[in-house]
């Protein structure tokens, strides 16, 4: 694929009123990688991946995706840069007005591009990848589960053929073995589709399942952006506490490492 | 990356031996560029067709489904095909048709459905709204037994609301009424010379018929409205589920308050109203009549007796209860997603001002020769 980061986050600063969230914030993604950004409640892990959708932009630094400027070119040229990201927001914010079909399809309709015959192929083929069934394309999000209101969504941020997804939180709220299923959903999509993944998370079961490279977020910055082992190697206060507190140290166990 | 479009062009080409070469990337992001034109190329292929994917460099779904339906749903004889390429397209073909269309034909039967449904729709409504109706009476009765347990914050609170609030808007449009009625009425008066009934016109007019009135349709769609939509959200936010949790009743609580604040504020805002758009009424008389504010306030007891005054309060304070009740019968019935909340707000704000004006004919029938000079 194409080189250069496919995120690149640069002396990032943002404030809300008086309080310093992010202070000289630096991360780069590459391509093709499943990086996990953790850090304490209120540490802005929401925040940056607003920033990067471009929701709400930092008081100072830039934001580059796909190695342009975020708010950079005409205004076709940023709708055109938005469709190659799919995002997962926390709570599904899927369109109550719509059936979960329609959730799906809406970015592709919103587009123009696809007959009504190869919206519905498409929407069963989406719904197929974050195995569900067919049928549960007539219902409305109020009648879907917690586990079945992200797939969903899920499917509808790959409905774009997104070159890389953003998550909120992908497994909060659900119980471990839904969450562990969606994890060998979001690694199995990875895998197929050649993604590249950021997601929020503070559950070391997901992180440790699933990402590449773990962002720890902590004093205002990044403080640390490596591998699982590198990342462990480290003494800073948060990370001995996040990982290798009583409940971190199990679920690393479970992962079978032997740290 | 440099460049503004990574990877190739999407291209189609039948070679001589009727063998189709596809090149490029077969990806969403790069087909939505040019579509109608690949699509009409694609269509001119003939069925048979032997297709070439050597040249291909990425293929997504959309692309997939794309020649899947090209294809007419079959696979036709393929070269060069990856095989991460091949499981794409299987994906498509796999999924393809497990979707049927939605019937959106519309026969007699969906007709008789659909009566059917506003039937029994309105009954349910109907069912609904008196026993809600009920409950305020159940409340009130509980309330007399346990006086510790009055809503009385809840009360006050509304009544700020619904009431204090509502005061300059009524205010600004009960003026501007009562100057346009007044002037108008004035430039008939002057050609039979009748200058001073324009006192009768406009007390009637306003503090019997007008005032009430006009109060309840922006109160309305003021109150109403916000009323329905803070039910529905709290619906929407599973709050009402939480009151009740706590074994709190919601029509103590929520609907009880509502509907006690805005019968006990209406009158007041009919007779703040009234008296604003009749204060208006004067000030268009005094320019164009010359109609001095003594006489303005002398004759008016006069011409317009008290009674008015009571049945305009009466109206007022029923009006106010139905307003309140008819926004929290539809705010209790939002189901959660956005849709019928807005469904939900609509409905309440159309229904309260139709049955305000049906209750103001009842009022006019009922009160037919009360307070009226003949």
């Amino acid at each position: 694929m194409s080189a250069g980061p496919v995120v690149a986050l640069h002396d990032i600063v943002t404030r809300f009123g008086a309080n310093l969230v992010h202070d000289g914030l630096t991360l780069e993604i590459q391509a093709g990688e499943i990086v996990a950004l953790v850090g304490g409640s209120g540490s802005g892990k929401t925040t940056l991946l607003r920033h990067i959708i471009g929701l709400t932009r930092p008081a100072g630094g830039t934001v580059r995706l796909f190695g342009e400027g975020l708010r950079d070119g005409t205004v076709h040229e940023r709708i055109a840069r938005q469709r190659r990201f799919g995002v997962l927001f926390q709570q599904g914010a899927l369109f109550s007005a719509l059936t979960v079909g329609e959730n799906i399809a809406f970015p592709l309709k919103e587009l123009g591009v696809a007959t009504d015959a190869e919206l519905r192929d498409l929407v069963a083929l989406k719904l197929a990848m974050v195995e569900m069934e067919p049928e549960h394309a007539s219902l409305m999000p109020a009648e879907l589960s917690g586990g079945m209101v992200k797939r969903a969504a899920l499917a509808r941020a790959l409905a774009l053929e997104p070159e890389l997804l953003l998550l909120d939180e992908p497994t909060a709220g659900l119980d471990p073995d839904r969450s562990a299923a969606f994890v060998r959903l979001i690694r199995s999509l990875h895998h197929e589709l050649g993604l590249t993944v950021v997601l929020v998370t503070h559950d070391v079961d997901t992180l440790a399942a699933l990402a590449t490279r773990i962002a720890v977020l902590a004093e205002r910055r990044i403080v640390s952006f490596g591998t699982l082992e590198e990342t462990l190697a480290q003494d800073h206060p948060f990370i001995q506490r996040f990982f290798l507190g009583e409940h971190g140290r199990n679920a690393l166990a479970r992962h079978g490492g032997n740290y | 990356m440099a460049e503004h479009r990574p990877g190739a062009e999407p291209a189609i080409r039948v070679a001589a031996d009727g063998k189709v070469l596809l090149a490029g990337d077969w990806t969403l992001r790069a087909l939505s560029t040019d579509l109608p034109d690949l699509r009409a190329q694609l269509a001119q292929v003939p069925s048979a067709a032997r297709w070439d994917f050597t040249a291909v460099q990425r293929l997504d779904s959309f692309g997939a489904a794309l020649l899947w339906h090209a294809w007419k749903r079959r696979w036709p004889i393929v070269e060069g095909l990856g095989e991460a390429q091949r499981r794409v397209i299987g994906r498509v073909a796999a999924s393809s048709g497990q979707l049927r269309p939605g019937g959106a034909r519309f026969g007699v039967v969906d007709a008789i459905i659909l009566l059917g449904g506003a039937l029994l729709g309105f009954r349910s409504h109907a069912l609904g709204f008196i026993a809600l109706f009920g409950q305020i009476f159940l409340d009130l009765a509980h309330l007399l037994r346990y006086p510790r347990e009055w809503p009385l914050r809840e009360v006050s609170a509304n009544i700020h609301k619904v009431g204090v609030k509502a005061m300059p808007v009524t205010a600004l449009v009960g003026f501007l009424i009562g100057v346009v009625l007044s002037y108008l009425s004035a430039l008939q008066l002057k050609i039979f010379g009748a200058d001073i009934f324009i006192v009768n016109i406009l007390g009637l007019g306003i503090i019997r018929e007008l005032g009430p009135v006009l109060v309840s349709v922006l109160v309305a769609g003021r109150s109403g409205s916000a009323m329905t939509a803070q039910l529905g959200v709290m619906r929407v936010t599973e709050e009402i589920d939480a009151l009740a949790a706590m074994g709190i009743s919601r029509s103590l609580r929520l609907v009880l308050p509502k509907v006690l604040a805005l019968t006990l504020a209406m009158p007041l805002l009919v007779l703040w109203t009234s008296a604003v758009a009749l204060l208006g009424g004067w000030v268009s008389a005094r320019l164009e009549l010359d109609l001095s504010l003594g006489f303005f306030v002398q004759t008016l007891p006069a011409v317009v007796p008290i009674s008015n005054l009571y049945i305009g309060l009466a109206k007022g304070a029923v009006f106010g209860f139905l307003i309140a009740l008819i926004a929290c019968h539809f705010g209790l019935r939002v189901r959660p997603n956005t849709e019928s909340l807005s469904v939900n707000t609509t409905a309440s704000v159309v229904t309260a001002i139709t049955m305000v004006i049906l209750a103001d004919a009842v009022f006019a029938i009922a009160t037919r020769s009360i307070g009226v000079p003949t």
